[in-house]
């Protein structure tokens, strides 16, 4: 087990792409690190990094304390799980998982011993002797995770490993690398484009964009604090709905109500805000309106959970325009929904259950003042944090 | 439907007959007696294992059959290692000069076999290679080579890259990375190729009958065409027949053998399928 720190490392491509910018990053021994982002923000390729997969080009990688820029993959002792499992199909799960111990020339009574242990901990044990042609995917990232802890290595790193399951599975093994994790305490790298994932297995979680590291923090702090308009829109489901806004005299003018500044934003001329879906609420639920707006909102859709209710409805002329939402909305296949400044935008609200809003009703809908994120709309940093 | 597999299997039958007539036809002469060879009967009135006996006793074809043996296997596994580090270069690395090293190899192998071995004749004699073992491994080495690099590259390229990685990550070295699993990954290729180089060295007449003399390096090929009759008067028949029946032996059993591993997608399984 070992720390793993960035400092100040660059990958560049041949061609002048920089695929990771100046990363500073220090991952705690034992922690649970997850790098997230959009495809193509750089994050399996810091992860290949530490692997030593690609070269640096800029800066140093400590493992334990020990620059590693030089050292090949095989020296730097630490056990990686690809997206697509990359088992060794010629050889049963036992070898596949006894592979790198043989490699290392331990002799066959360890292997056996680790390999078997390996097996218990991943329910692997009456699959030993299979081919991995003949097994199930689930069973396979499984191999993949086995073939990854039987050596007790310095740090796991994980490539998006769970992007192959189904949906329920996925979610299964989500616990599933949780548990082992905590069992072993061994620092973990783990790639994913899912926030779903990074928000529910990280210690932490290191937010990319475009090679730049946005925001290191616990998933609770980033989903409260985002410092920037990125970080924002990219951690939760659904995501946090934005505005344009006019802050004038210590007051922000929205497009559906008037409300003060939030102590500490130091804000003037046009912001852009953002609200999260569960901070609106049903009027009628919100007895007192102490601290909140109440304000009418044309319904359009309505979709019921079971356990929440999306509510959709349009706010007129506000869409909020920056790069960062533009490379948002691509990211998640939004693209080509039209959505210029100065049109409607949409919004959705996250409502009890028990709300009887329908779609094509104006329904009263309360908004939690307290809770708003106002962003400059030049860099769209987080005014909250410029302020202090 | 019905008339649909008939017609397969009398277009099956058709192709059957014409491909194997004329090795039951020599499989039938290299069994008949001198007397027999020009009955024009397809099985013979008498069996008789004398033509086998006669080409064993003759020194020619025994030592043919060593040097044919031994001058194909070796030129084989000299060709295909060669050709495994060569095409795993071409397919996993971009250097440059790549497309000039893949276009002069296949250059080599337009080549007309029967265009250098005027020159090559001198130049063996010259350097004292001429009816030696090496002197006919080298050129089938050469000629080889381009097909074994073209093929074997195809299966490499095949190989997912993350495996090798997977491998490096595991510890190995590029070189065990390789021996233990890229290779048996790519075994069937290997095989294949091995089957074709094989097929390719103990086939040539060409090279055989213009760099070698004597039964030092004659191959089988060459020998058959020197068979001796029993008597000036009488044509060798059955005992090339036998020959021929003789060298078709090992091909057959090498392709049986490995036929399996020739069709056998190992790389099933290898990630999400």
């Amino acid at each position: 087990m070992a720390a793993i720190e960035f400092d100040d490392v660059t990958k560049r491509y041949e061609d002048g792409f920089e695929a990771v910018k100046h990363m500073n990053l220090d991952i705690a021994d034992g922690e649970f690190m997850i790098l997230v982002g959009p495809s193509g923000c750089g994050k399996s390729t810091a992860l290949r990094m530490i692997a030593g997969l690609e070269d640096i080009t800029d800066g140093e990688l400590k493992i334990g304390g020990e620059v590693v820029n030089d050292k090949a993959p095989k020296d730097r002792d630490i056990a990686m799980v690809f997206q697509n499992y990359a088992l060794y199909p010629h050889m049963s799960v036992r070898d596949n998982m006894g592979f790198a111990l043989k490699i290392a020339g331990e002799d066959k009574e360890t292997i056996n011993r680790k390999v078997e242990e390996a097996a218990r901990i991943l329910d692997l044990t009456q699959h030993l002797d299979r081919k991995p042609a003949n097994l199930s995917g689930g069973q396979r990232q499984r191999v993949a995770m086995g073939r990854a802890i039987v050596r007790s290595p310095k740090a796991f790193l994980m490539d998006e490993p769970l992007s192959n399951l189904d949906a329920k599975l996925r979610v299964q093994m989500r616990t599933e690398v949780s548990r082992i994790q905590q069992r072993l305490g061994t620092t973990t790298v783990y790639v994913t484009h899912d926030q779903t994932e990074a928000m529910t297995l990280g210690d932490r979680v290191a937010v990319m964009r475009a090679g730049v590291l946005q925001q290191v923090d616990t998933p609770r702090e980033l989903y409260n604090n985002p410092r920037n308009i990125f970080v924002a829109g990219f951690i939760g489901s659904p995501a946090m709905n934005f505005f344009t806004a006019h802050v004038e005299d210590g007051k922000v003018r929205l497009p559906f109500g008037e409300i003060a500044l939030p102590q500490g934003v130091q804000a003037g001329g046009d912001v852009i805000v953002g609200i999260r879906p569960e901070d609106f609420e049903d009027a009628s639920f919100v007895p007192e309106h102490d601290g909140h707006l109440v304000f009418e909102a044309p319904i359009e859709l309505v979709e019921s959970m079971g356990s929440e209710i999306y509510a959709y409805f349009a706010v007129q002329g506000s869409a909020a325009q920056s790069q960062e939402l533009a490379e948002l909305a691509a990211d998640s296949g939004m693209a080509d929904v039209p959505s210029a400044a100065g049109e409607d935008a949409q919004a959705v609200a996250r409502l009890a259950p028990e709300s009887s809003v329908k779609a094509g009703d104006k329904a009263r809908l309360a908004l939690e003042v307290g809770k708003i994120h106002l962003f400059d709309p030049s860099d769209g940093t987080n005014l909250a944090h410029r302020g202090g | 439907m019905n008339s649909r597999i008939g017609r397969w299997v009398v277009a099956d039958l058709v192709v059957l007959v014409v491909a194997l007539f004329p090795v039951l036809w020599i499989i039938s002469l290299s069994l008949k007696t001198p007397e027999q060879v020009g009955d024009g009967r397809l099985i013979p009135s008498k069996f008789s294992l004398d033509n086998y006996e006669a080409i064993f006793e003759q020194g020619i074809f025994t030592d043919a059959l060593r040097n044919s043996i031994g001058i194909a296997l070796i030129a084989t596994v000299i060709a295909v290692s060669l050709a495994a580090l060569a095409a795993y270069a071409t397919a996993r690395l971009d250097f440059p000069g790549k497309g000039l090293v893949l276009a002069s190899a296949l250059a080599i192998a337009m080549f007309p076999p029967i265009s250098i071995v005027g020159p090559l004749y001198e130049l063996w004699r010259n350097i004292g290679l001429f009816d030696t073992w090496l002197g006919l491994i080298i050129p089938y080495m050469t000629f080889a080579l381009p097909l074994a690099i073209y093929t074997l590259s195809a299966f490499f390229r095949e190989i997912p890259w993350e495996l090798e990685q997977a491998a490096q990550v595991d510890g190995a070295t590029p070189g065990q990375a390789f021996r233990k699993v890229i290779l048996p990954l790519a075994a069937p290729g290997v095989f294949t190729t091995m089957i074709l180089v094989f097929i390719f060295a103990w086939n040539d007449f060409v090279f055989a009958v213009s760099l070698t003399s004597t039964s030092a390096a004659q191959t089988v090929p060459v020998a058959i065409s020197q068979f001796p009759g029993a008597s000036q008067f009488q044509q060798p028949t059955g005992s090339i027949a036998a020959a021929a029946v003789v060298v078709t032996v090992p091909i057959i059993i090498m392709v049986l053998l490995f036929q399996r591993r020739i069709v056998a997608g190992l790389t099933a399984g290898a990630v999400k399928g």
